[in-house]
């Protein structure tokens, strides 16, 4: 067949209605195909994770089916296997987590998007992303010989003589427990509200604060009741991203939360999460069922993870459309 | 004109509210200054040449070192670079210069799900796939986690750096009849350098202090670890253990593990961002 | 209501000399805004020289001139937005019936001089909301449909809008919204508007309402707007000034400004020479 190898004038360097034969003879054929396969590869990997985790919970799937999530007994040596005292854990410390993170991180980025000047701003979100980048371990680490002390000492003594006819605050307190994890969950989460708000709060049109401003608001007026609000589809996004950490979150929880499945109204009792459990039973795990459960709770958590993360990236998408459906 | 009772209340909250704000950024930033401050002061007294060259001690003894975990989390990233940084390296160029949208939009999405798989649930992967086939813990089986956790750092961003190299750069080589792959090899990759490297030395710094996907996987070795089908003790699992110990020796030598793996995770962290903030190395169109 | 709004002033402005500065020669009492010796820099580099000017009561003033002459920062001082900008720095007196705004609380000066800007800029509330936001803040006492209902009137949007009013402000068009910042404006019935290029983002019949507003809107509040549309500034205004690189050219009666004008480099400008 004639090789006409004369090259099709394009639109543009990427587009190319060049020849098969072409393109192989110049490896660029050969390249499409390999990058291709390291993309797949990607690919690949995701399902793979997911049907790991779904082959390798069969058993307890079939075994105990929805009751997996109602039933709160945890007993390796009857082989009952019930995930509701690690949810309720999982949940009850991220919930701590949010509420003191969401205020902090959310006025500290207000702060940084508002207040502060460029450099300020900058300089913190620095200092703030490295305080990111530290390894859950090393917040554990702190959390067991720092926070525990001060929860034990300070803090949870307080708590108990001010609000200890609360169901929340009764009971021993040894320092370790939900509250205590909860508070090291929320030092890890705040650099993720603040530089997701951060940006947010930054991309908010500057006539819409100045709008504010020109009907004779004062400054935290026109923050609060104009900016944030108009930010606040994005805001939440930053929240949902900070829960899919907290979830998630391993290390630092296992040290400091007492490792008891117990479902418990006090903040001071200790507890167990979805991640912990599976960290500290899943080498010890006997016979297949016991593994497999364990495994179904990496399930669930990658579920979890895998809604919120989701939502978030959609919410944050659509506070960007939403600046641009401003300019009507 | 004087100010009315209600307008000095407003003019009072929004300065006090303001000054909240405030508040809450420095108690958010100095919550790094205080981890940095107890690991010096703790671990820069436990600090000492045997904690480089030494072996743990026999449970209960005092003294010996974490010379096989340093070693063992250099072996684990090294796996870990090579299995996740070509995917994440080739991936990205697939994306950027060959594929259609359809199939960009799916990696991507893959990609950002395994970002934000939670690590534990990795290490699961991992144990699946690395380690219950061979019936044995292995420093491959934790290469092979930290690894699936570099892909989709790496792959993103140099995804990003790729695409932000000027059209004009690629018209000028391809105008001179270079192929596409000579176009990439030479030119693009050249020009998105420096983003590249940032990309793949935040990839390292974001899985060398990574525990838990290690737990199943490499396990730990109080000895050395010979070659690469063994166990192996890595310095994030051997804080884990020691932290949580009766010993004070050990709750010691974790704050000095503590600082070490800080220091290499933070130093790494800010010469990446020096790297990036020089500039993208393409000259202005 | 405005009862200081409602005198039935003649205004006499004598056309000023044309070199340099321009000086306003009314009398005082029918000013209700004058701007003395006012320069103005953005960091180092000054954009406003020695403007002197008189905003009368009750009538329309326009600032025309070309791209960066600096008639939009001007408008800007005049309620102080300028303070927004960390490097501006602003010397002279702009007085406000007879005070100084820059020695007043600034929450108060904007409460009385309002501002419309350039781009239609609702908040993301509803239409109701968006025209009770100043209302609410100021803690108004009023009784809030009713005064929502009064600033629309004013606006010429109430029968468009009154079936609607709890809809999300941004399913309005743009000529919609932008009328619907100016009843956001006017529900905190402030003495003075300040109108950025309102119509400069807008289709010509929006125009065409929103000009037509404007002249109506004279009885309740005096307007002053900054126009590159010279034809809108002939069309609508009572007085109107000329500036150039930062200097008041030309400060006259309109009918006289575009039909003599005193100084070649406004009749250059009219006549469309440059700009």
């Amino acid at each position: 067949m004639a090789a006409t190898s004369t090259t099709v004038p394009s639109a543009g360097p990427l587009a190319g209605s060049r020849s098969f034969f072409d393109r192989l003879r110049d490896g660029d054929e050969i390249a499409r195909l390999v990058t291709l396969l390291f993309a797949a590869s990607v690919v690949l990997i995701t399902l793979l994770i997911v049907y790991e985790l779904w082959q390798g919970s069969v058993l307890p799937r079939h075994k105990f089916g929805f009751a997996f999530f109602r039933t709160s007994v945890w007993d390796p040596n009857f082989e009952q296997f019930g995930a509701l005292p690690f949810i309720f854990g999982t949940l009850v410390t991220s919930a701590v987590a949010l509420l003191i993170a969401v205020p902090l991180g959310i006025g500290a980025a207000i702060f940084l998007a508002e207040l502060a000047t460029a450099r300020l701003s900058d300089a913190l979100e620095f200092f703030i992303d490295l305080l990111a980048a530290v390894p859950s371990v090393i917040y554990g680490l702190l959390g067991i010989f720092i926070v525990v002390p001060v929860m034990r000492d300070v803090i949870q003594p307080a708590l108990k003589n001010t609000l200890g006819f609360t169901p929340l605050f009764k009971g021993p307190a040894f320092g370790i427990g939900f509250l205590t994890a909860g508070v090291v969950l929320a030092i890890m989460v705040i650099p993720y509200i603040i530089s997701v708000s951060r940006e947010i709060l930054l991309s908010v049109p500057r006539d819409q604060r100045e709008a504010a401003l020109a009907l004779g608001s004062t400054r935290w007026e026109s923050t609060w009741k104009v900016v944030v609000p108009f930010a606040r589809t994005g805001i939440m996004g930053s929240i949902f991203l900070a829960l899919a950490r907290a979830l998630g979150e391993t290390m630092a929880v296992t040290m400091v939360i007492g490792n008891t499945p117990a479902i418990a109204a006090s903040l001071f009792s200790p507890g167990d999460s979805i991640a912990s459990v599976i960290a500290n039973q899943f080498t010890e795990a006997t016979g297949e069922l016991y593994t497999q459960s364990l495994i179904e709770l990496g399930l669930v958590l990658f579920l979890l993870t895998f809604i919120l993360n989701g939502l978030a990236r959609l919410l944050i998408v659509l506070t960007s459309q939403r600046g641009g459906a401003a300019r009507a | 004109m004087t100010m009315n009772a209600q307008l000095r209340w407003r003019k009072f909250v929004s300065n006090f509210m303001l000054t909240m704000t405030g508040v809450c950024a420095l108690i958010s930033v100095s919550v790094l200054f205080f981890i940095l401050g107890y690991l010096v002061y703790h671990g820069g007294a436990a600090i000492n040449w045997d904690f480089f060259t030494k072996l743990p001690a026999p449970v209960g003894e005092n003294g010996g070192g974490m010379a096989n975990a340093i070693v063992g989390s250099a072996k684990l990233l090294l796996l870990a670079a090579c299995f996740g940084v070509p995917i994440g390296f080739f991936g990205a160029i697939y994306l950027a210069e060959f594929s259609s949208s359809k199939i960009a939009f799916v990696v991507r999405y893959a990609a950002d799900l395994l970002n934000g798989v939670p690590s534990i649930v990795i290490g699961i992967f991992a144990y699946s796939l690395a380690v219950q086939p061979f019936k044995h813990f292995s420093t491959y089986a934790g290469g092979f986690a930290l690894g699936v956790m570099m892909i989709p750092i790496t792959l993103r961003s140099t995804e990003e750096f790729l695409l932000g190299v000027p059209r004009s750069l690629r018209e000028g080589a391809m105008a001179l009849g270079a192929s596409k792959w000579k176009t990439i090899g030479t030119v693009i990759v050249p020009a998105a350098y420096r983003g590249i490297l940032t990309a793949i030395l935040l990839a390292f710094a974001r899985v060398a202090g990574e525990t838990a996907p290690l737990l199943f996987t490499a396990l730990g070795n109080r000895f050395w670890s010979e070659g690469w089908n063994e166990p192996t003790a890595s310095l994030p699992v051997m804080i884990y253990n020691y932290a949580l110990s009766p010993f004070e020796d050990w709750h010691r030598q974790a704050w000095a593990a503590g600082l070490v793996l800080l220091a290499l995770i933070l130093i790494i962290n800010i010469v990446a961002r020096a790297i990036l903030s020089r500039g993208i190395s393409v000259p202005r169109a | 209501m405005h009862a200081s709004v409602r005198q039935a002033v003649s205004v006499n402005i004598t056309p000023p000399a044309t070199t340099g500065a321009s000086r306003e020669t009314a009398a005082p009492a029918e000013m209700r805004m004058t701007i003395s010796k006012v320069n103005f820099w953005y960091g180092p580099k000054q954009t406003l020289f020695d403007i002197n000017l008189g905003i009368a009561t009750s009538k329309v003033t326009a600032l025309i001139g070309p791209s960066g002459c600096g008639k939009s920062t001007l408008l800007r001082t005049l309620d102080r937005m300028h303070e927004t900008v960390r490097n501006a720095r602003l010397e002279g007196e702009i007085l406000l019936d007879g005070k100084n705004i820059l020695a007043q609380d600034v929450t108060q000066l904007r409460r009385r001089v309002g501002m419309v800007f350039q781009r239609p800029n609702p908040f993301p509330k509803s239409i109701f909301e968006n025209v009770a936001y100043g209302l609410r803040i100021n803690g108004s006492k009023l009784p809030m449909p009713e005064a929502v209902e009064k600033s629309l009137r004013h606006a010429a949007l109430w029968d468009e809008v009154k079936d609607h009013l709890h809809k999300s402000a941004y399913e309005l068009s743009g000529g919609q919204q932008q009328r619907l910042c100016i009843a956001r404006a006017l529900a905190v019935e402030p003495e003075v508007l300040l109108l950025d290029e309102p119509c400069s983002a807008l289709d010509p019949i929006s125009t065409a309402k929103i000009e037509e507003l404007l002249v109506q809107l004279k009885d309740l509040c005096t307007i002053v707007t900054v126009t590159h549309n010279m034809q809108q500034a002939a069309r609508i205004s009572d007085f109107t000034a000329f500036l150039l690189n930062g200097q008041i050219i030309e400060f006259s009666p309109t009918p006289q400004l575009f039909t003599k004008p005193t100084d070649a480099r406004t009749e250059a400008y009219i006549t469309g020479r440059f700009g």
